[in-house]
């Protein structure tokens, strides 16, 4: 042995117990707090109704006349979240070109760091999306269910709000996430602001910009059944009637439904992905 | 008069002073060899001249314009008539080379017009024949990171070239080429400069290539100008205060430069 021989106790041993301590001592209150009890699971009378429930599930629904219901809500849910998606996207373009830093003219000459007076003008665009997607959809979906009656525009317009701020915001992220160099090779070159994201950022960040769209439409289709249940259309909606109606079979075939649509978004990312990333 | 620097300087963002009192004037037409040791101040020096930094003390006229009092729009205007080739052209990984090159132009195109140009490229021939002149036309429609060091050097001269700026300025341009292609590509940017009556200031590591193809020699050490004299002039005991170095001792002067790294270039 050259080396004197190293302690046997792991020196990183004491730092790792400590900090699962503190994990724990975080975690605790919030299980108390959310007044978490798996017990009632598992209590005979709460377990007989479930169980029940459950066991109408099978087998899923297939009569022709709920299939063609189920196919016309399943087509309603895909153009909610395909409209809200586009809708957001008219709004969260623009947001994230103006609240991104890494379009910066000024930051050209100064080592990267934008000017006071030009990072003070992207505030009110940050706040702005802070505020679309501070409130829920669903919140937004009550709201709009009272002013445009029950349908499916409640739903469209509750998802292209709260989405365009969660889009804006991201975008906004990537863009200046991505390598500044070209973007500013080009301002340096003379190219204006949009031109320079056009041949310098959009070729990096275009593959993330993608895969995160497609997530949040595969996200707004879940989120437009939810907001189906507080009267906003689509799958949603039809679920809320079956469920109260106790068709367990139909629920299961409209959960069957999810699967595949979710499915479908995945594979969808994948495609684009492979073609773009 | 393309450049006239008087009394420039320059400190980095950390508060250390990069250049001292430049005074420079390059008259049109001019092609002017930058040498100096590495950290001179060869790479501040381009950057203030393309106008991307804004110098601390001095006067600094550009193409007849001072460029700092010009409002934000006009001086893009002027940017757009310098052409900077960097030494690791800052290309998309994923762009394709035909719109690395064509991107030379954006100063003067029109928004509607660039973007209908990346969807499809609307002048592959413009970009076809400056990447011929390169010996790099048959990689037009491939993507910049299937490119060695030396080839996207050569695409960022294309590029430059494409812009035809009355002002080009090369930033170490073929550190990553070998000899014969780093003389060719140097004589392709001294042809340019000539037949279009443009300007070209290039800084290199290379005493001999500086020597070779550019008539004035300008040696920058410590951010200042050592000397300013005719390519005959320079005398080897300039060369060796130039490049002097007491930590390292003393070495023949011309090996130093000619045994550099050579710096790869990221797409």
């Amino acid at each position: 042995m050259l080396t004197p021989a190293a302690p046997l106790r792991d020196p990183a041993a004491l730092p790792r117990l400590l900090l699962t301590m503190v994990a724990v001592a975080l975690l605790w209150p919030g299980v108390s707090l959310s007044e978490l009890d798996l017990g009632v699971l598992f209590d005979g009378r709460n377990a007989e109704p479930m169980g029940s429930f459950l066991s109408a599930f099978w087998p899923p629904a297939h009569a022709e006349d709920f299939l063609a219901l189920l196919l016309q809500a399943t087509l309603e849910t895909l153009a909610i979240a395909t409209a809200g998606l586009s809708l957001a996207l008219l709004v969260a373009l623009p947001a994230a070109l103006l609240a991104s830093r890494a379009l910066s003219l000024s930051a050209v000459s100064r080592g990267g760091r934008p000017h006071w007076l030009a990072n003070a003008v992207r505030w009110p665009v940050r706040a702005l999306l802070i505020v679309l997607r501070s409130v829920p959809e669903i919140v937004w979906a009550l709201l709009f269910v009272r002013a445009a009656g029950l349908g499916p525009t409640a739903g469209v317009l509750a998802i292209a709000i709260t989405y365009a701020g969660m889009l804006g915001k991201v975008y906004a992220e990537i863009f200046e996430s991505v390598d500044p160099g070209p973007a500013r090779a080009l301002l340096g070159a003379g190219a204006t602001r949009l031109q320079a994201f056009a041949y310098g950022v959009l070729p990096q960040a275009a593959g993330e910009m993608l895969s995160y769209t497609v997530y949040r439409w595969e996200c707004a289709i879940r989120a437009s059944v939810v907001m189906g249940f507080v009267g906003a259309g689509g799958l949603g909606q039809q679920m809320d009637l079956s469920m109260r109606m106790f068709a367990g079979g139909e629920v299961a075939s409209m959960l069957l439904t999810f699967l595949a649509l979710v499915l479908l978004a995945d594979l969808l990312s994948r495609l684009l992905r492979g073609r773009y990333a | 008069m393309t450049l006239r620097l008087r009394g420039v300087s320059y400190r980095h963002a950390g508060g250390q002073a990069a250049l001292h009192d430049i005074d420079l004037q390059v008259a049109r037409g001019e092609r002017v060899a930058i040498i100096g040791p590495s950290g001179a101040g060869k790479t501040t020096l381009l950057r203030l001249l393309a106008s991307h930094l804004r110098p601390a003390d001095g006067h600094l006229e550009l193409l007849g314009e001072a460029p700092w009092r010009l409002p934000a729009a006009a001086r893009q205007k002027l940017r757009g008539r310098v052409g900077l080739v960097h030494q690791a052209p800052p290309l998309p990984a994923r762009q394709r080379v035909v719109t690395a090159v064509l991107a030379g132009r954006l100063g003067q195109w029109s928004l509607p017009r660039s973007l209908l140009s990346l969807v499809y490229p609307l002048d592959a021939a413009g970009a076809r024949q400056v990447l011929a002149r390169l010996d790099l036309q048959d990689k037009l429609y491939q993507r910049c990171d299937q490119l060695s060091g030396g080839q996207l050097q050569r695409v960022g001269i294309a590029r430059v070239l494409y812009q035809a700026p009355e002002l080009i300025l090369a930033d170490e341009p073929v550190s990553a080429m070998d000899p014969v292609l780093a003389a060719h590509s140097l004589e392709v940017l001294a042809d340019e400069a000539r037949r279009r009556g443009a300007t070209l200031l290039a800084s290199l590591h290379a005493v001999e290539l500086a020597l070779a193809h550019f008539p004035r020699i300008v040696g920058v050490r410590d951010g200042r100008v050592l000397f300013d004299k005719a390519a005959g002039q320079v005398r080897p005991a300039e060369l060796q205060a130039l490049y002097a170095n007491e930590q390292l001792g003393t070495r023949p002067p011309a090996s130093t430069p000619a045994m550099r790294v050579v710096h790869s270039p990221r797409c």
